[in-house]
């Protein structure tokens, strides 16, 4: 993505920033705030709906701040500055025997913004969040102080700032808790199934042996095929298991333009979901592979978002407590299925019970469900204001990164300690989705 | 492992050029204007596996002491293998009209430091009879424009010289390469509007890094195209130019 268009990764909406402010060093100041401007930090805008937009308001860009500070590599921990990239840090921690505790589906966000956001991963039914292992930040507020933030200093900061959106103030830099790997490859275990409820099955005996687990459903089939997919599960491979040497970089592919709207189409749609079914039943049983593979597969194509073309896509993401999630699950696929929308990637995985950190964490016990959805109008929006419904009866919640569309209720439902959050916000920042979720309500 | 000096260490191509050699362990001698910021520089570059043999703290302004510089890195690193000039100062122009003063100082920081810095460099190179310089130019030097008057004349200096110098190291082996960067999206440009023509450090990093690396080509575009597009600048005849607001 070209850094000064500043959309999101969705691409919709399409809302500008007023301005952009820099910051390159983690001693400078944030600009001042015009009365009615509010600020927003910003990183390498992977977040999928308007969290890292601020339309009409000052836009800080972060990446500037992309540097280490220390590396501690007999305790594996590291203290770099926040807009340093995933992808940056594995560079250096892995030749080491070091690799991320917990690591979102692409490389290429921020320190910060995995922060901001409390982001999980493969391995959350083990470990728990992102927010778990950030031992310390400092947060820059508007009006000049720096506080330094660990559990227990400023920890009330501290907890409102983990999957607190960048509201909260600027983080400059994290302490982070590394977990030590043997190599660079993952033992990987290709697990097709035929119908959405053989999931929890899977995941149920799959959760205890493999350290990482999701799967991949295909949630344009219907009926006796309801939601068939793949379940991957895999543990960082040893060093008798893998190779002598470490995984080559892989090649990158790149969509240089945006594709035509019409490319991705409920059609087209079916028959890419039918073909990667096919292609993984192929691929079943365990193998060795290079952990880019395993962790980043779309990282392989990048701006992979041109694809849904100008129109952009949102995905629905949502987590169902463990009660209610198998029928709510069977729910929302079947609507899905029975609905004529462009939809693909469906991503399924069990949360544990590790409790995150943050007030507006995500993450918490239960089932995830992730669906991207090309933006085709009324019947898009229908659709997932049914999805909510079931969401809703099933006591569930919305993930804040991946939307552009919630209600404020549905917000409030999700997060019904948002109210104690607020008292942490910086009062001159703001986000696009801050102002939707709390229209009427502040 | 490469020797490397770099002046201008904070200036974010040459951070970006100081974290490539990092990882392959090179010994980094670092020289900047603020110790604070070249603190941060160091400890990055620390991490990322280079050994930072020394750090100077040096304003362009303070040019007649280049030699003590230069002695001081040679000292520090044992020999300069590779040397990248890399500081600059990009005024806005239009508050330099009404300022003679700040207009010479402004040259003196983009021309004269550099100047004195590769006179200094003259001496060691010759003895050594190896090792390469790149010096960060500008496309702005190749004609002179209303909107970058004293940068683009810094430049131009900065450009003749360094090809002076490149014939005269020629015979003892050593490589003096013109980096021509055009817009980068760094610090120095960050009060412009953003368009399409602007690169990111870290590409424009990675080219320098290859040519210090292969020793060639003697002058260096930045992304590759610029050079197209500054043929096509000279050619537009003066009457015409002077006219045009770009």
């Amino acid at each position: 993505m070209r850094r000064h268009e500043y959309l999101s990764w969705g691409r919709y909406p399409r809302q500008r920033p007023s301005a952009v402010w820099y910051l390159w060093w983690r001693s400078e100041r944030l600009p001042p705030t015009p009365p009615g401007m509010t600020l927003l930090p910003r990183g390498y805008g992977r977040s999928y709906g308007d969290c890292c937009l601020n339309e009409g308001g000052i836009l800080v860009d972060a990446t500037g701040l992309n540097r280490w500070i220390e590396f501690n590599a007999e305790e594996g921990v590291l203290r770099c500055e926040a807009g340093i990239s995933l992808a940056d840090i594995l560079t250096v921690i892995l030749p080491r025997g070091y690799f991320l505790p917990v690591t979102p589906g692409t490389k290429w966000v921020s320190l910060g913004g995995a922060l901001a956001n409390d982001v999980h991963g493969k391995n959350h039914h083990r470990v728990g969040s992102f927010g778990c292992f950030v031992r310390a930040f400092e947060l820059l507020r508007s009006t000049g102080e720096r506080y330094v933030c660990t559990p227990t200093q400023h920890g009330e900061l501290f907890r409102a700032t983990i999957g607190g959106l960048g509201l909260t103030g600027l983080i400059t830099w994290v302490e982070l808790q590394l977990r030590s790997v043997e190599t660079a490859w993952m033992r990987v275990e290709v697990v097709p199934f035929g119908h959405v409820r053989d999931f929890f099955r899977l995941s149920q005996e799959s959760d205890r042996e493999w350290e990482y687990t999701v799967a991949w459903i295909d949630v344009t089939a219907g009926g006796r095929q309801l939601g068939r997919g793949v379940f991957w599960r895999g543990n960082h491979a040893r060093c008798e298991e893998a190779p002598p040497y470490p995984p080559r970089e892989p090649r990158r592919m790149n969509v240089p333009c945006d594709a035509p709207s019409w490319l991705l189409n409920p059609w087209s749609a079916r028959w890419l979901n039918r073909f990667y079914y096919w292609l993984q039943k192929r691929r079943s049983g365990v193998a060795v592979v290079p952990y880019d593979r395993f962790f980043y597969p779309l990282d392989a194509v990048s701006r992979w978002n041109r694809l849904y073309g100008r129109r952009g896509f949102v995905q629905y993401q949502c987590v169902l407590p463990p009660t209610t999630a198998e029928d709510a699950l069977e729910e929302m696929v079947e609507r899905i299925a029975r609905t004529s929308v462009t939809a693909l990637l469906g991503v399924v995985k069990r949360f544990g019970e590790v409790p995150s950190p943050g007030i507006l964490s995500f993450p918490r016990p239960g089932t995830t469900l992730a669906v991207d959805f090309a933006i085709e109008g009324e019947r898009t929006w229908r659709l997932l204001d049914e999805l909510d419904g079931v969401v809703r009866r099933a006591g569930g919640a919305l993930y804040p990164a991946k939307d552009a569309r919630m209600s404020p209720e549905m917000f409030a439902i999700s997060f019904p300690r948002w109210r104690t959050f607020c008292a942490y916000c910086d009062p001159n920042f703001s986000s696009s989705f801050w102002r939707r979720v709390t229209a009427g309500l502040l | 492992m490469r020797r490397v000096l770099l002046i201008g260490a904070t200036s974010a191509i040459a951070q970006e050029v100081g974290r490539l050699y990092a990882a392959r362990q090179s010994h980094l001698y670092l020289v900047g204007r603020t110790a604070e910021k070249l603190e941060a520089v160091a400890a990055d570059c620390r991490v990322r596996g280079a050994v930072i043999v020394g750090v100077s703290v040096w304003d362009a302004r303070w040019w007649e002491k280049a030699t003590e510089l230069i002695e001081q890195a040679r000292q520090a690193l044992g020999m300069l293998e590779v040397v990248l000039i890399a500081h600059g100062n990009l005024p806005r122009q239009d508050e330099l009209w009404h300022a003679p003063q700040q207009m010479v100082e402004q040259f003196h920081v983009n021309a004269t430091s550099v100047i004195a810095l590769l006179s200094a460099l003259v001496p060691v190179m010759e003895q050594q009879r190896r090792g390469v310089i790149g010096v960060i130019s500008s496309v702005a030097g190749e004609r002179g424009r209303a909107q970058m008057a004293v940068y683009g004349a810094g430049k131009a200096a900065v450009t003749a010289f360094c090809a002076g110098v490149r014939g005269y190291l020629h015979p003892f082996g050593v490589r003096v390469i013109t980096i021509k960067p055009g817009y980068v999206d760094t610090p120095m440009t960050a009060h412009l509007p953003k368009n399409f023509l602007f690169a990111s450090p870290q590409r424009v990093a990675r080219r320098i890094y290859q040519a210090l690396e292969k020793g060639y080509p003697d002058i260096l575009y930045v992304p590759w195209w610029w050079r197209f597009i500054m043929a096509g600048v000279r050619l537009i005849p003066e009457p015409l130019f002077k006219r045009i607001r770009i």
